[in-house]
């Protein structure tokens, strides 16, 4: 947890936690980002959370993209072959 | 996965000459997102995969004027949400667009607020009352771990699904996102935050229980 002093200037958990994308994307304004550093260097519960954003993210890259049924496929090459 | 550029014009060659797979593999590619944005449209499944099917059609009609002033994929994407919004009109249904173009509207915390002290707190205002915990690397790649994640994703709004879809399991970039589903970049990445946050909740309580 961060320490106590000068708290107007800090970000709580709970306001961290809303950032995260923000901070992921490369969107915070250069001060806002400083704060945000400053707090996960000194907050372990927001070091494990922000790790498992990145971890979320890294998973859903792993899935496999859906695929398609046979049906709709043929359906849509007879409509290729059609359209020729 | 993504077709780039370079290779993006070949393939419209391959397809203009009437080559059937470049065709499947296109489809192949853009389908599963296809049907996922035109849920934001319709309210079904099925009426998604019509709508999807029906993009298809538009495309191979409109492959010979297809100019190239905007990437292959936007335009594709663009036929589709033309196609999904007709539908949704026709079928009397009020379109979405406070989701799309709104979503900020509604808060909606990433995090259950009780979760955190009160900002009030004389001493740790807003600070975390029960801190996440590392997860198990090794439960994060079991088959339970994808079919939870699976069904995180289904369980959101359409649109928030279509942009997370996009983003993290597509790999778009948010320009792309911002192209397809033609929203502001403050939209794309509210829909993103409020979906990531999601699946990572789900996440939680499952590596959580599974302990």
């Amino acid at each position: 947890m961060s320490d106590r002093t000068d708290q107007t200037t800090q970000l709580s958990c709970q306001e961290l936690v809303e950032l995260v994308t923000d901070y992921l994307e490369g969107a915070l304004s250069a001060e806002e980002h400083s704060r945000f550093e400053a707090h996960i260097s000194i907050c372990d519960g927001c070091g494990v959370y922000l790790e498992q954003m990145r971890t979320t993210v890294r998973l859903l890259g792993k899935l496999p993209v859906a695929a398609l049924p046979a049906g709709a496929e043929r359906d849509l090459l007879d409509a290729f072959r059609g359209w020729r | 996965m993504a077709l780039v550029e370079a290779v993006e014009s070949e393939l419209l060659e391959a397809l203009r000459a009437g080559d059937e797979d470049a065709f499947a593999q296109l489809v192949r590619e853009y389908q599963p997102s296809l049907v996922r944005v035109a849920r934001i449209y319709v309210p079904t499944q099925a009426a998604a995969e019509e709508v999807a099917q029906e993009t298809w059609l538009g495309v191979l009609k409109g492959l010979d004027r297809f100019e190239g002033r905007s990437s292959l994929r936007t335009w594709i994407f663009r036929i589709l949400t033309n196609i999904a919004k007709t539908r949704a009109q026709r079928d009397g249904r009020t379109l979405p667009f406070s989701a799309l173009q709104d979503p900020g509207r509604v808060p909606e915390a990433a995090v259950d607020a009780d979760r955190f002290l009160d900002p009030e707190h004389p001493r740790w205002p807003g600070h975390w009352t029960v801190r996440p915990e590392p997860w198990p690397e090794d439960a994060l790649i079991s088959a339970e771990t994808q079919a939870l994640l699976e069904e995180a994703i289904e369980a959101l709004p359409a649109n928030q699904r279509a942009v997370i879809s996009l983003r993290d399991i597509e790999g778009w970039s948010s320009e792309e996102v911002r192209n397809a589903l033609e929203i502001s970049e403050t939209n794309q990445r509210v829909l993103l935050h409020r979906a990531r946050s999601k699946v990572r909740r789900a996440l939680e309580s499952y590596l959580g229980d599974n302990k």
